[in-house]
């Protein structure tokens, strides 16, 4: 199994995301993560993707994904794409451990973004492996919760998912 | 001008040339149904129920290639569609399905009859909408007639809420786009056209694509320019003339040992519009190893989905025949062509004395008007339709073949009838007639020409013939018995009920039964053990095929 990691616009209209997960359910695809966002453009929305699969299931994913009326461009992700997710976390603290969350904030160039006595909550932003790499660092202190954006990505330099051909003006 | 939602609907029917609407009233779509009263112009068909409307639109759109539409009313209106609408969908059938829904201030709010039916439609159509802005009808509706009938086709639902068929909106009547079928280059059909020159034995296999096409003669000219045998799939049936010499049958499950045979010799098989599923291909990773697969679909997601193609071409099969014909050379021997004509030549020969259910097919298929419609429901019936009458022509068989739909048949058959004026054979078995038999009052009541051909062996036949096979003949809730008399039955409804117990009857029924221009039951009084072979067990290959069994 592999991940990989799929760009789509899509129109910006109510019901989408439920075409869109609908169809993830119905065909078995299993997704590590799924975010959208507004774009450029109000008339659409990026999703981002990220599948664990093989190379059969990430092609009839993107063709039947391809297929849904409101689904505008999709494209594979390369791999040296820049692909970022931001993550929450809420640490349990007192004194003592203050200082040393302190410390690994910097390391891994994360912000702490509220202070309470007894909790903090930190901010750091990257891919999804730094993030997994924080994660566990935290651990030992006391995860109270913790919250992910899910991947976004764009590819290197000029090209754009706006330029890749629209299968549905192929046939 | 200024025009309700609900005549912007009618109005939007008419821009689409809709001459035939199947549909069923009800509290949502009061004012769709008063728009349709005071236009007069679109003939409606109320049917008994409303799963009869949406197989009756499909039925419809299978005769004639257009696109059926249907009418229903919120939550159970529009829930009785599904099945319809799933049918349609599996089968790649053009359908507009209109369901009213409660007006806005009442949605949301579990409101009586309300449903979310685009929510429930959405995994078994190709797109659905729901209408809140009557400024939006009109273009909506248009785009539901393009998606049904461009590329892949298939069925949208249009849901409008009670309160945009009142609202008001500005209306212009516009031209229907005509459905654009993109012309295929033939650059991209080289590697195609080098893999069908090299094949010695190439075996074209044909399905519902080349009918959605409209590509029957195109498929016939590549058949004969490559001198090379044609195998159709259920839904492929018509697609190339039963009584060419190079037509092999039909291939699959239940398809000819003529046909299995060719395939499994076969070193190309050039797909057109099918989809290998698992009826046809049964065993999906053996059914094409170290065979050259060359597939025409105009859906890029069925290509490499179930058999992977050694080459592919994405583009409507009308067209990219066109294309690939003139760059193929004529071949005039071909000693694999006249291998497979020896191989039916041989089934033919080794062929039992046909039972009274085929016989009866037989016949029918003599004394049939000509150019008759046939629709099937599912199960043994329809099986011995496609292996027994022969289909010469695109659009003469309507049968469910993706979903396989008991209780299609009724209202296919309403539909095709209206959509054509021809004389509609229905074949049925008892299992499948009792699911949607309402529909007789429908065809009644309209003096439709359908004869009906119930085979009653008072079982459900196919699924007992598997529990033969598979459960050691435990039949279990198969052995139905039921006590109708089916004749009285018709009779009851006013149609013509006869009946068919031994071979002299046959003739004088069928022959009544053509005569007559209304509906005519005839119940087939068949044996329960009258199997449906040959056939290849799920998921086995070509060379396990069964051909005869021994009844204990």
């Amino acid at each position: 199994m592999n991940h990989y990691t799929i760009s789509a616009l899509v129109a910006n209209k109510s019901g989408v995301l439920t075409r869109v997960s609908a169809l993830f359910a119905r065909r078995g695809y299993n997704i590590d993560s799924l975010s959208v966002c507004a774009t450029e453009d109000p008339a659409f929305s990026r999703m981002t993707i990220v599948l664990n699969g093989d190379e059969y299931i990430l092609s009839q994913m993107m063709k039947q994904m391809d297929k849904l009326i409101d689904v505008k461009k999709i494209k594979r992700v390369e791999h040296e794409a820049v692909t970022r997710e931001l993550l929450l976390v809420k640490v349990k603290t007192d004194a003592k451990t203050r200082s040393q969350l302190f410390e690994l904030s910097q390391i891994f160039r994360a912000n702490i973004v509220d202070v309470s006595p007894d909790a903090l909550i930190m901010e750091l932003t990257g891919k999804p492996v730094k993030l997994d790499g924080f994660v566990n660092m935290l651990m030992p202190y006391g995860i109270m919760e913790l919250a992910r954006t899910g991947v976004t990505a764009i590819s290197r330099g000029n090209a754009c998912i706006k330029d890749e051909a629209d299968y549905k003006e192929k046939i | 001008m200024k025009r309700s939602g609900a005549e912007i609907l009618i109005d939007c029917l008419k821009e689409q040339g809709v001459d035939t609407v199947f549909g069923y009233p009800g509290g949502s779509v009061l004012d769709i149904y008063d728009a349709l009263y005071r236009d007069g112009s679109i003939r409606h068909v109320i049917t008994a129920h409303e799963q009869g409307a949406a197989h009756a639109a499909d039925g419809y759109a299978r005769a004639t290639g257009k696109v059926g539409v249907c009418f229903a009313t919120s939550g159970p209106g529009a829930t009785n569609l599904v099945t319809g609408i799933a049918t349609a969908f599996m089968d790649s059938i053009p359908l507009v399905a209109v369901t009213g829904n409660v007006g806005i201030n009442f949605l949301g709010r579990d409101s009586f009859q309300e449903i979310d039916i685009t929510g429930i439609t959405m995994p078994i159509t190709k797109h659905n909408f729901i209408v809140k802005d009557v400024n939006e009808l009109a273009d909506i509706l248009r785009e539901a007639f393009r998606i049904a009938n461009s590329g892949r086709k298939g069925p949208v639902l249009v849901d409008i809420l009670k309160n945009v068929q009142i609202a008001q909106a500005e209306y212009e009547a516009q031209k229907p786009q005509p459905v654009v079928r993109k012309p295929v280059p033939a650059s991209a059909l080289t590697q195609t056209v080098t893999a069908i020159e090299q094949s010695e034995r190439p075996l074209l296999m044909v399905g519902g694509g080349a009918i959605a096409s409209e590509a029957g003669a195109e498929v016939k000219a590549l058949a004969e320019k490559l001198n090379a045998p044609v195998a159709v799939t259920l839904m492929g049936l018509g697609a190339f003339p039963a009584s060419h010499p190079l037509f092999m049958g039909m291939i699959g499950m239940h398809g000819t040992h003529a046909a299995a045979k060719t395939c499994m010799q076969s070193d190309c098989i050039i797909a057109i519009g099918t989809r290998f599923s698992d009826r046809v291909a049964l065993n999906r990773d053996r059914f094409a190893k170290d065979k050259t697969v060359v597939q025409i679909d105009i859906d890029d997601a069925e290509i490499d989905k179930n058999v992977a193609a050694t080459h592919s071409v994405l583009g409507d099969v009308k067209e990219t025949l066109k294309t690939l014909l003139p760059l193929l050379k004529q071949v005039n021997a071909r000693p694999f062509a006249e291998q497979a004509k020896a191989y039916k030549a041989e089934e033919a020969a080794k062929a039992k004395a046909p039972e009274l259910g085929h016989k009866i097919l037989m016949e029918a298929a003599r004394l049939a008007p000509k150019g008759s419609v046939v629709a099937t429901d599912v199960g043994q019936h329809q099986m011995w339709t496609a292996q027994y009458y022969p289909f010469e022509k695109p659009r003469e068989l309507l049968s469910s073949g993706g979903l396989g739909t008991m209780g299609f048949g009724f209202g296919a058959a309403i539909g095709a009838a209206f959509g054509t004026g021809k004389h509609v054979i229905l074949v049925t078995g008892d299992g499948s007639f009792n699911m949607n038999l309402n529909e007789l009052s429908t065809a009644v009541t309209n003096q439709l020409p359908i004869t009906v051909l119930l085979m009653n062996n008072k079982a459900l036949g196919m699924v007992r013939q598997w529990q033969k096979l598979f459960y050691a003949r435990r039949f279990s809730q198969t052995d139905v018995r039921k006590k109708t008399d089916y004749v009285k039955f018709a009779e009851s409804f006013g149609a013509v009920g006869l009946s068919v117990s031994k071979e002299e009857d046959i003739v004088p029924a069928l022959t009544q039964a053509f005569n007559t221009p209304s509906p005519v039951v005839i119940d087939c009084r068949i044996s329960e053990d009258e199997n449906v072979l040959p056939m290849i067990k799920p998921g086995q290959t070509y060379d396990t095929i069964i051909t005869e069994w021994e009844e204990r």
